[in-house]
């Protein structure tokens, strides 16, 4: 798949776009080091495997 | 007898209200006086109420004389971060974007039931912007000083909270924690701060930041004061989807109880590594005086952590996101550009964190079945100077702000009650020990902070920083 070549610079100009989110040339530069920080921290939980019957535990009571 | 009202707490200043030896406008008069003559140097109010303290005062004394019960926190004056909504007050949640909002029609759900108790709002409070930090260095309202060393921060978010009440400007204060924000400044200002079960108390009228960990606790100088607030700020609320129906349990006629019987074990591994070793001390030196030897692992710390920041930066994002699009000029700098990546977060690391947050649960929770009590330090180092970019734990140069939270996020993730005690040190600044808790058993932690603080262990006393 060529997202697989997508580089975390690429991914942030792209989402922002996608979700409309303007993105300064001053700011930018923070959030693509942001979004590369939060995708390492990311790696630890995605990378641990989880029973497939597990499920969340989110607060909503119909 | 004369209360020297300038260290009271909260329930000895009450009781001489109660008993008509002190007026609430006495009490009130003199914590204004105090704002006024020491809060130039901490930056901790960003509002004081000074017109409407003195007219509840002023109700509350003429309530006393014609003989009704005035509450079991008469006369006490406290305030609040300044996301707890104050009726006729504008909720700045820390941002100069709310600034813009109509003030608050009510007073938040925990500021009237303080209220309802006697005790009289004097003030809101600094914090981060949106809650979203831990060293309360604010762009728009300033930075808050540590009352042990002005240079230093006092914690954060809710720093404002936890420097008026270790500065002696008030007896008791709110704060909320969703990754350590009341355990932190606790902790840096060497005071008490309790983060009670997730849903234990209401967040009705609180700013959220990411409500699938955001809390709200207070701040005191004594256990009894907190065990009283808890106890004050218990019961369920319809206008908060998460509080609990339980009914409210009461700690305060348990405090006297002691330690007999509880099980009490010292986190190991991720909880002894990348700190200080005076932050290790200090852990040690709790768990000698309450005879723990045991030592417990908890599982994948390091990865609850990291769920813990993932969720949060896409909940605070997505809740900030049109003001994100349409003005993100108008963010701190320290948190706008950790917002708008958060937006970017894909959903599958979300899910995947809220998936291991019931994995990890179920495994602490299993570990409570052997445990009654475990201690962690709270900060990996007592108070950095403000602007301290960088800190050097376990010979490895990590970035100060983010590592603050190292040992309060991976358990706020899951709404284990903890509390904060205050560790002492002659000529050093004061620093932080977590007794966490099973879910609910908040009263074994105030049991078990009550007998430190009968054992001179951990105290909290005014620290009168010299006001040049």
């Amino acid at each position: 798949m060529s997202d697989q070549t997508l580089s975390p610079d690429e991914m942030v100009d792209q989402v922002a776009a996608l979700i409309d989110l303007p993105l300064d040339p001053e700011y930018r530069p923070g959030v693509i080091n942001n979004f590369r920080r939060t995708a390492a921290i990311a790696k630890l939980v995605v990378e641990f495997p989880l029973p497939a019957d597990l499920e969340a535990a989110p607060v909503f009571q119909p | 007898m004369t209360l020297d009202l300038d260290r009271a707490d909260a329930i000895a200043t009450a009781t001489a209200v109660r008993c008509g030896e002190l007026s609430a406008q006495a009490t009130v008069t003199a914590a204004l006086a105090r704002i006024q003559a020491r809060d130039a140097a901490l930056n901790s109010f960003t509002a004081v109420l000074a017109e409407t303290a003195l007219a509840d005062a002023d109700q509350l004394d003429r309530a006393i004389a014609a003989g009704v019960d005035p509450g079991p926190l008469a006369g006490v004056p406290f305030a609040v971060k300044n996301l707890f909504d104050i009726a006729g007050l504008t909720t700045l949640a820390g941002s100069r974007i709310n600034a813009e909002n109509l003030p608050a029609a009510k007073d938040a759900t925990a500021v009237a039931a303080l209220k309802w108790a006697g005790a009289i709002l004097v003030g809101a409070l600094n914090m981060d912007e949106y809650a979203y930090g831990f060293v309360t260095e604010n762009s728009h309202y300033g930075s808050t000083h540590n009352p042990y060393d002005l240079n230093r921060s006092a914690g954060g978010s809710s720093g404002g909270s936890a420097a008026a009440v270790a500065g002696g400007l008030v007896p008791l204060s709110l704060g909320s924690d969703t990754n350590g924000s009341i355990r932190v400044p606790a902790a840096l200002c060497g005071i008490f701060g309790l983060k009670p079960t997730y849903g234990r108390l209401s967040r009705a009228g609180v700013a959220l930041f990411a409500g699938s960990f955001d809390h709200i606790g207070p701040f005191t100088r004594s256990v009894r004061d907190l065990a009283m607030a808890f106890d004050l700020l218990q019961g369920p609320d319809i206008h908060d989807p998460v509080c609990t129906k339980r009914p409210p349990q009461a700690c305060t006629p348990q405090l006297a109880q002691g330690i007999a019987g509880l099980r009490i074990a010292v986190a190991d591994g991720y909880f002894a590594q990348n700190a200080m070793p005076e932050a290790l001390a200090a852990v040690e030196q709790v768990a000698q005086a309450l005879g723990a030897q045991e030592r417990v692992s908890l599982p994948e710390a390091a990865r609850a952590r990291a769920a813990a920041y993932v969720m949060t930066t896409c909940e605070g994002s997505n809740l900030h996101l049109a003001n994100l699009r349409s003005r993100p000029q108008d963010f701190d700098p320290a948190t706008r550009e950790r917002f708008l990546a958060g937006a970017l977060v894909p959903a599958t690391w979300y899910l995947q964190a809220q998936r291991f947050r019931r994995w990890y649960r179920d495994r602490v929770s299993e570990l409570f079945q052997t445990v009654d009590l475990i201690l962690a330090p709270t900060t990996p180092c007592a108070a950095p100077l403000l602007g301290q970019e960088k800190l050097v734990l376990d010979g490895v140069e990590v970035l100060t702000r983010p590592n603050l939270g190292l040992f309060t996020q991976p358990l706020s993730f899951i709404g284990l009650p903890i509390l904060s005690v205050p560790v002492q040190r002659p000529g050093a600044l004061p620093l932080g020990v977590q007794l966490i808790a099973a879910a609910y058993d908040e009263a074994v932690i105030l049991r078990a902070a009550a007998f430190l603080e009968a054992a001179g262990v951990v105290s909290a006393p005014v620290a009168l920083t010299p006001i040049s």
